[in-house]
């Protein structure tokens, strides 16, 4: 039972980041921007968050500046993208190892020290409730705040005109352009949110996943977000459940690695990526589903006509 | 009282072109205001600058006296400025309510908003359902949907841009008896067309365009049609000469039961369709769009192969199994209706695009394209259909509508097809050009070639067609000879198939003439 327990906490966990920067990156394809540089976004998070908590500031304080480190390496992003229109894969790939040697230099000197780790929270009563206590009511207020964001941004893309006006640049910014919406302005907005979104997924990462500098500490998660919002067809129900699976999946392979499993744990390593790969991929082979759910004028630069 | 909307000296230059210079027009209130003029001529330009969507480099624009300042289409439809576009301004993945919920700018009750929507959809006659798709929508409906969102804002100003190109002759019917109620109402309506006998019909004054200038203003219900046509054209259009003609023994194409799935969701599934073309003859295919023709076009062409070799034969060979480049060797030749992207490559050089399907007349030897020869084919094409380009060394997307798809015909027609397909042969070609290339047509079919001709335009398939077919949801009329029919009996098939006779007696009816 406690193993079971510690496997389900722990898929929670390692969901958690996937979940913030999957998320962010479906808001902002759903207005047609590809912002391929997720990871980057989220290594400068992480370094943000980690140096506020090594200057000594308080945790939530650190987690914001981790947020805001994300949202400003996107807004360079959108100035390539959506100001200069520059090819938005490039931008994006530019972004990636940017964000790596970025935060490459600002982790000179954090030391190798672990940190106090985000404390988690033990909710009143609830937390005391016999296996479903320790399960779901004993994580870091983060996982929650994920959590939270999946329902917030399921509203707000599918109950909102505002989310209906998302979708819609994302499908035909031209046509959004002629019914007088100032297209740009949106996608601007969608970018930010998106590296906010990343950077709150690095900081996760330095502040409670892993509290401790590691250089390039995201290790791929960036990527595997971006393929989540591919193959779960743009829909945030099925990023939720994508990033589940690959949390779960993470920890089974380190449960099997201390099992000691004959397999080369590099191989065992992969498994998550393998996994949820070849899952979303069998789930996203319903073409009509894709074309409803799929932004149509995705990685397409837009300029209004003048 | 002030006009309801008035231009003064507006001019708008692009880089090339004067797109617009010094127009200046006005609109009174229940007035319906004709913008006349061909393909080019600067009417979409001046529309869009009327709305906002682009802004002009000189000029004034006033509605209601009071001059327009930082013109957005935002503005323009906070002073009830409303513009129903040629190709729609309608998001395809959500519904009608979702669709019109984003032109209005109050709350979003989308409940509400359905019940209005159904509401005035039935007042003008002209009912839609509010929770559907858009792209499960015909055309027509979505134009509905187009208006519908207009009145909601009950507009002082209309602008309709080409709003009949994609209708059937009944629903335009339809369409002129609701701008009616709507201008006796007092809004005005300005009226994008080139089609002479539709504004004469319906508008009460005219602006004649060419080439970005005004060159003229009528009154067209007491104007000939003469006199219209001589200020949008300037000259003489060519007169067409339209021979008997003598049709083959056996066909060269032979369709019999072709039954294929739909492309895709949005596609149209085709039930059973039977044709034939001989050579000699140009048979026309009309129909509203997305009623099958794209997935007969795919299958002709030979994009989308079918697993029944005989259901489609080439010169007696079956063909239905062959790609593209196999029936091309059986003599088929093919101009898309996608000029751009599908007929040429845009940023390519003329010569290049003449390698594209010339290869085989002797263009590449070993593997290697022959330049100097490909130069002086695409030349030579140039020269024959006069193309307006700067040489073979011209990139596709530099040329006009007009002059590329004169390029792309006459580059199909030099490779000496028995069978020739194209679709939409005048779409967005100025009138000159669109003549140039029916007589190109005419001609060929005489010369022996059997000619389909997949369109839209039903003046242009009265025009030059032998038989007409008529599509509607995936199946064929059986073919009607063009002298013994007319625009009510085609429109009729075109909103529906007489399923009493329509799969058996085809071609034979026709061909007795």
């Amino acid at each position: 039972m406690d193993l079971f327990i510690a496997i389900f906490t722990g898929t929670i966990i390692a969901a958690t980041p996937l979940i913030f920067a999957a998320l962010g990156e479906l808001v902002v394809e759903k207005s047609g921007v590809l912002n391929l540089g997720i990871e980057g976004m989220m290594l400068i998070g992480a370094a943000f968050a980690f140096w506020a908590v090594i200057a000594g500031l308080p945790m939530p304080v650190a987690i914001i500046a981790g947020a805001l480190g994300g949202a400003a390496a996107s807004l360079l992003f959108g100035v390539l993208a959506l100001t200069f229109l520059t090819n938005q894969y490039a931008a994006g790939l530019a972004l990636a190892i940017f964000g790596s040697g970025v935060s490459a230099f600002l982790g000179r000197n954090f030391g190798s020290a672990p940190i106090d780790a985000l404390d988690r929270m033990s909710i009143p009563f609830l937390s005391d409730i016999p296996v479903v206590g320790p399960m779901f009511f004993r994580f870091d207020p983060m996982v929650y705040f994920a959590i939270v964001m999946f329902f917030v941004i399921s509203w707000f893309l599918y109950r909102t005109k505002g989310g209906l006006i998302l979708r819609t640049i994302g499908e035909s910014p031209e046509t959004a352009h002629a019914i007088g919406y100032p297209v740009i302005r949106i996608r601007y907005l969608a970018v930010l949110f998106g590296g906010l979104m990343a950077g709150l997924a690095g900081a996760y990462l330095s502040v409670a996943y892993t509290p401790l500098w590691v250089e390039n500490m995201t290790a791929g998660k960036g990527w595997i977000s971006l393929a989540l919002v591919v193959f779960a067809t743009w829909r945030p129900l099925r990023v939720l459940l994508g990033a589940w699976l690959f949390g779960g999946m993470t920890i089974l392979q380190l449960q099997g690695q201390a099992l000691g499993i004959a397999v080369p744990s590099e191989l065992l390593s992969a498994l998550p990526y393998l996994a949820t790969i070849v899952v979303l991929v069998i789930i996203s082979q319903n073409r009509q589903m894709l074309a409803l759910h799929f932004p149509a004028s995705l990685a397409k630069p837009f300029r209004p006509a003048t | 009282m002030p006009p309801r909307l008035e231009l003064r000296n507006i001019t708008k230059s692009y880089p090339g072109i004067v797109a617009n210079d010094d127009i200046s027009m006005s609109i009174m209130p229940g007035e319906i205001h004709a913008v006349l003029g061909e393909n080019g001529a600067g009417k979409s330009t001046l529309m869009k600058i009327i709305y906002g969507a682009a802004q002009a480099d000189s000029g004034e624009i006033y509605c209601d006296g009071k001059p327009i300042a930082a013109h957005t289409p935002a503005t323009s439809r906070a002073l009830g400025i409303e513009m129903v576009y040629q190709h729609f301004a309608l998001f395809e993945s959500v519904t009608v309510v979702e669709n019109i919920a984003l032109a209005v700018s109050n709350t979003f009750d989308l409940d509400a908003l359905a019940r209005q929507i159904t509401e005035l959809s039935n007042r003008y006659g002209m009912p839609i359902d509010p929770h559907r798709r858009v792209h499960d929508l015909s055309v027509g409906e979505r134009q509905r949907v187009e208006i519908v969102r207009c009145l909601l804002q009950a507009p002082k100003l209309l602008i309709l841009d080409e709003p009949t190109s994609v209708l059937t002759p009944q629903a335009v019917v339809k369409l002129f008896e609701t701008l009616r109620q709507l201008a006796s109402e007092g809004c005005s309506i300005v009226y994008i067309s080139h089609k002479l006998d539709e504004v004469q019909e319906l508008c009460d004054t005219a602006t004649v365009l060419r080439n970005g200038k005004v060159t003229g203003t009528a009154r067209p219900k007491q104007s000939t049609s003469l006199e219209l046509a001589r200020m949008m054209v300037g000259a003489e259009l060519p007169e067409m000469h339209v021979s008997p003609s003598v049709p083959s023994e056996k066909p060269v194409l032979e369709v019999r039961g072709l039954t294929a799935p739909a492309r895709d969701k949005y596609g149209v599934e085709l039930k059973n369709v039977s044709f034939e073309v001989r050579g000699g003859e140009i048979v026309g295919l009309a129909g509203v769009s997305g009623n099958g023709q794209a997935e007969l076009i795919s299958l002709l062409s030979g994009e989308r192969t079918h697993g029944n070799a005989l259901s489609i034969q080439i010169d007696g060979r079956a063909a239905a199994h062959l790609n593209a480049s196999e029936r091309r060797k059986l003599g088929m030749a093919f101009v898309p209706e996608e000029r751009l992207g599908r007929g040429a490559v845009p940023p390519h050089a003329l010569w290049q695009n003449a390698v594209l399907t010339a290869h085989r007349t002797g263009l590449v030897r070993n593997g290697l394209v022959d330049r100097k020869g490909a130069n002086s084919f695409a030349a030579k094409i140039i020269e024959r259909f006069k193309v307006k380009a700067n040489g073979p060394q011209a990139s596709a997307q530099s040329l006009s509508g007009g002059n590329l798809q004169k390029f792309i015909v006459g580059r199909e027609i030099a490779l000496q097809p028995k069978l020739f397909l194209v679709a939409q042969p005048t779409w967005g070609v100025d009138v000159g050009a669109a003549a140039f290339i029916r007589q190109t047509l005419v001609d060929l079919s005489r010369s022996g070639a059997a000619v389909l001709v997949i369109s839209e335009e039903l003046d242009e398939l009265f025009e030059i067609c032998d038989r007409l077919l008529v599509i509607c949801q995936g199946q064929v009329s059986p073919p009607l000879i063009r002298t013994k029919t007319n625009r009510e009996e085609i429109g009729l098939l075109m909103t529906k198939v007489d399923r009493g006779n329509g799969t058996n007696g085809r071609g034979e009816v026709a061909v007795q003439d």
